[in-house]
C-alpha cells in the first residue's frame, strides 16, 4: 500500500467575508428619536395615518382572538406586537409591487386592498379570504418559507417584462431555516432580481428560540452568502422599518437587485389561538417586551410633538372599533359557499371524469 | 391503570421504546420542552434529555434528511413532521434515500427510521393541516406506511414500527387523537406490521377502512347490523405492504365489499385494494367494490370539510348497493 504525503502549500486566501450588520432605529423604546428623521417621519400628518393604521391592526387582532375564543373563528395566528413590522412594509410598498405574505402580516395586507372579513374568512375556514380585492398580491401562506421562492419567481416575471415593479416576501425568524429561503436568496442574488426580504424576527418559532434555530448572531447576515446585502432595523420602530423598505423597494425598482432586512420584534401572543406559550416561555420575557411595544412608542413621539391627544387617541380607539365590528359583522353574515365550490374552483372547468362527483356534490346537504 | 388516547399511547410507546433502547431518538420542530403540538412526546424530553428529544430548527428536508443519516449510522430516530400537509419538503429525502438505501447499498447500509405525521382533517385546522396523502408514500417501494386506528393500536404498531429494520411512514389520524380512550398496558408488546386487523366479523358485506375513518365505518356497521346486515370490518392498519389475504378471505365469505377512505378517490389505497379484489377474487364477488371516498378535490378549508369527508350515510348507501345489485 502506498501513503502519500502531504506536502505542505502555502495557501493564498481571499477574504470574502468579512461583514458589518447595521442596525437602524429612529425612535427608542420611549419614543425619543436617536437620529434625524427620514423626510417622510418629518410630517406628523403622515405618522398619524400609520398611527392609525397599527391601532386598527392590533384592535382587529383582540377582536379576532375573541371570535375565535367563542367559537366563531378557527385558529387565528396573532400579529400583536408586530404591527410597526407590517404597517411598515406595507407604507413603504407602490400600489404595483407584489406582496408575498406568510400569515400575519394584516398590516400589510390591510394597506392593499384586502379587508378585514377576508382575513376573517381565511381564518374561518372559506377559501374566498384568499379572493380578495387586490388583483396580483399572493394569498397568505402557511408552508413555511415557499412564498419566499414565487416572489423570487415573481421579480422573474417583472425583470423578463421589463416592467418596474418590486416583490416584498415576509417571513419570520424559523422560516430562514427553510431551504426554500437560502434557494430565494441565492437565486435573487444570481439574477439581481427586483425583490425585498423582509425577515419578522419575533424570536420565537413556535416554542423554538431564535438561539436554537441558528448559531447566526444576526439573520441579516444570510443575505451575504447570496452575495447581497442584509441589514437590520428595530422592527418595533414604523419609522425605521418603512425607512429602510422604501430605499429597498427604491433600489428594487431602479434595477439595483435584491435586499434583505431583518426587522427585530417580539411575538406578544401564542403562537397561534391553538398554542400556550405559557408551556415554554417566561412571562418575564414578555413582560419586559411589553415595554417595546411599537405603538406606545410611535403615540409618545406624536405626543411629545403635542401633535396626538388623549381625545384623540379616545376617539381613534372608537372608530378604530366600529370599522372592526363592521367587518365582523360582514363575516358574520357572509353566505356560506355552495358545496360544490369544493370542485368549482378546481380546475377552470370541471374535467369530465368528475362530472359524478360533481353531481354528487350538487346534492350534498350542508350538515350544520 | 388509566385508560389512554390515541396520542397518548403514542407517546407511551415512545417512552417505552427509549427506556429500552438507548439508540432510539425523536426529533422535529417543537417535540422537545412545548411535546409537540399534539402533545405526542410530552414530558419525553423531561425523561430522556434534549440528547435524545431534539428540538430542530424549522426545516423538514433536513429533518427527513437528518434521520436517514442517523438511521445509516446506527441510531433509530423517530421523526415527526408537525403536520402531513409539512411532510414535502422532505419527501426527497424520503423517497431518493429512505426507501432506498438499503437497495441502493445492496444491504451495507438500511435506514430503521420512523417518519411520524398526524394527518387528515375533521379539526377545523387552517390550510395545508387536513389532509389525507398517504397514498403518495404507499406508491413508493420500499416505504412501509402504517396507520393506528386505536390507542391499543398506536402503541403496539409503533413499538413495532420503531423496531423495523426499514423506514416507517407513521400516519396518526388526529381526528380521533383523543376520540377513544382504551386501557393499553405499557408492556412493551408490539403489533404485527404488514397485517390487517378483522375487528368485527360478519356474513354479508366486508367493510376495508383505516384511520379516522375507522369512526364512521364502525356507527355505519351499526345501523347496517340494526337493519339485520351481518357486516365484517376491516382495519387494514398496514396500507402498504398490504395484506391483501386477509381481505379476499373475508370477500369470499361475504361476496361484497366497500373500501372507506378520507382521501381523494384517484390512484388511491382504496384503487389498490379494488384493483387487487378484481384480479384475484373476482369469482367471490356477488357486486363491484364500492368506494367510499373523499373527492377529487384539493380538502376545503374547515368550512366545507364535513362535506368532503365521507359520512355513515354514504358508506350505507354503498353497502345497499352492493346488496341490491
Ligand atoms: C413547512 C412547514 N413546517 C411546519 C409548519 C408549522 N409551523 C407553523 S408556524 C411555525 C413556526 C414559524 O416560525 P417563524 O418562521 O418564526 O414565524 P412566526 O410564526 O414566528 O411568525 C411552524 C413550525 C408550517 N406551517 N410549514
Ligand atoms: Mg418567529
Amino acid at each position: 500500500m502506498e501513503t502519500t504525503k502531504s506536502t505542505s502549500t502555502k495557501s493564498k486566501s481571499t477574504i470574502t467575508a468579512e461583514f458589518t450588520i447595521a442596525y437602524t432605529q429612529f425612535l427608542d423604546a420611549v419614543g425619543k428619536p436617536t437620529q434625524p428623521l427620514p423626510k417622510f417621519a418629518t410630517k406628523p400628518d403622515e405618522l398619524i395615518r400609520l398611527y392609525k393604521l397599527m391601532v386598527l391592526t392590533r384592535t382587529f387582532d383582540t377582536k379576532a382572538i375573541s371570535l375565535q375564543r367563542t367559537g366563531k373563528l378557527g385558529t387565528y395566528a396573532s400579529s400583536l406586537g408586530q404591527e410597526a413590522v407590517a404597517v411598515g412594509v406595507g407604507a413603504a410598498m407602490h400600489a404595483d409591487d407584489i406582496f408575498a405574505p406568510a400569515y400575519r402580516e394584516y398590516g400589510v395586507q390591510l394597506q392593499r386592498g384586502v379587508k378585514m372579513q377576508d382575513i376573517l374568512a381565511f381564518w374561518g375556514g372559506d377559501e374566498r379570504g384568499s379572493d380578495f380585492a387586490n388583483k396580483h398580491d399572493f394569498p397568505m401562506c402557511v408552508p413555511i418559507a415557499s412564498q419566499y421562492l414565487h416572489a423570487a419567481g415573481a421579480a422573474k416575471a417583472m425583470q423578463l417584462q421589463g416592467q418596474s415593479r418590486a416583490v416584498v416576501a415576509v417571513g419570520g425568524d424559523g422560516s430562514t431555516s427553510q431551504g426554500d429561503f437560502y434557494e430565494a436568496v441565492n437565486v435573487s442574488g444570481a439574477w439581481n432580481l427586483p425583490i425585498v426580504f423582509v425577515v419578522c424576527n419575533n424570536q420565537w418559532a413556535i416554542s423554538v428560540p431564535l438561539r436554537s434555530q441558528t448559531r447566526c448572531q444576526t439573520l441579516a447576515q444570510k443575505a451575504i452568502a447570496g452575495g447581497i446585502p442584509g441589514e437590520q432595523v428595530d422592527g418595533n420602530d414604523l419609522i425605521a422599518v418603512r425607512n429602510a423598505v422604501a430605499n429597498a423597494i427604491e433600489k428594487a425598482r431602479n434595477n439595483g437587485g435584491p435586499s434583505l432586512i431583518e426587522a427585530i420584534t417580539y411575538r406578544l401572543h401564542d403562537h397561534t389561538t391553538a398554542d400556550d406559550a405559557g408551556r415554554y416561555r417566561d412571562e418575564s420575557e414578555v413582560k419586559e417586551a411589553w415595554q417595546r411595544d411599537p405603538i406606545l412608542r410611535l403615540r409618545n413621539y406624536l405626543k411629545d410633538l403635542k401633535a396626538w391627544s388623549d381625545d384623540q387617541e379616545q376617539e381613534l380607539l372608537t372608530t378604530s372599533k366600529q370599522q372592526v365590528d363592521a367587518a365582523v359583522a360582514d363575516y358574520l353574515q357572509a353566505k356560506p359557499q355552495p358545496t360544490t365550490a369544493i370542485l368549482d374552483y378546481l380546475y377552470e372547468s370541471v374535467p369530465e371524469a368528475y362530472q359524478d362527483q360533481y353531481q354528487q356534490l350538487s346534492t350534498t346537504k350542508r350538515s350544520a | 391503570m388509566a385508560e389512554i388516547t390515541l396520542v397518548e399511547a403514542v407517546n407511551q410507546a415512545l417512552a417505552y421504546e427509549m427506556s429500552q433502547d438507548k439508540d432510539v431518538v425523536v426529533l422535529g420542530e417543537d417535540i422537545g420542552v412545548n411535546g409537540g403540538v399534539f402533545r405526542a412526546t410530552v414530558d419525553l424530553i423531561d425523561k430522556y434529555g434534549p440528547e435524545r428529544v431534539i428540538d430542530t430548527p424549522l426545516a423538514e428536508s433536513m429533518i427527513a434528511g437528518l434521520t436517514v443519516g442517523m438511521a445509516a449510522q446506527g441510531l433509530k430516530p423517530v421523526a415527526e413532521f408537525q403536520f402531513m400537509g409539512f411532510i414535502y419538503p422532505g419527501f426527497n429525502q424520503i423517497v431518493c434515500h429512505a426507501a432506498r438505501m438499503r437497495n441502493r447499498t445492496r444491504g451495507r447500509l438500511s435506514c430503521p427510521a420512523v417518519f411520524r405525521a398526524p394527518y387528515g382533517g375533521g379539526i377545523h385546522a387552517p390550510e395545508h393541516h387536513s389532509e389525507s396523502t398517504e397514498a403518495l408514500f404507499a406508491h413508493i417501494p420500499g416505504l412501509r406506511v402504517v396507520i393506528p386506528s386505536t390507542p391499543a393500536r398506536a402503541y403496539g404498531l409503533l413499538l413495532a414500527a420503531i423496531r423495523e429494520p426499514d423506514p416507517v411512514i407513521f400516519l396518526e389520524p388526529k381526528r380521533i387523537y383523543r376520540f377513544v380512550k382504551q386501557h393499553v398496558p405499557d408492556n412493551g408488546e408490539a403489533l404485527p406490521l404488514d397485517r390487517c386487523f378483522v375487528l368485527q366479523e360478519g356474513n354479508d358485506v366486508t367493510l376495508v377502512t383505516w384511520g379516522a375513518m375507522i369512526k364512521e365505518t364502525l356507527a355505519a356497521a351499526k345501523q347496517l347490523q340494526a337493519q339485520g346486515v351481518s357486516v365484517e370490518i376491516i382495519d387494514v392498519a398496514t396500507v402498504k405492504p398490504l395484506d391483501i389475504e386477509t381481505i379476499l378471505a373475508s370477500v369470499e365469505k361475504t361476496g361484497r365489499c366497500v373500501v372507506v377512505h378520507e382521501a381523494a378517490k384517484t390512484c388511491a389505497v382504496g384503487a389498490e385494494i379494488a384493483a387487487q379484489i378484481a384480479e384475484k377474487g373476482l369469482m367471490d364477488l356477488h357486486a363491484p367494490v364500492q368506494r367510499v371516498t373523499g373527492f377529487d378535490a384539493v380538502m376545503p378549508y374547515f368550512k366545507l370539510e364535513k362535506q368532503y369527508i365521507p359520512d355513515e350515510a354514504k358508506i350505507i348507501a354503498a353497502v345497499q348497493h352492493t346488496l341490491e345489485f
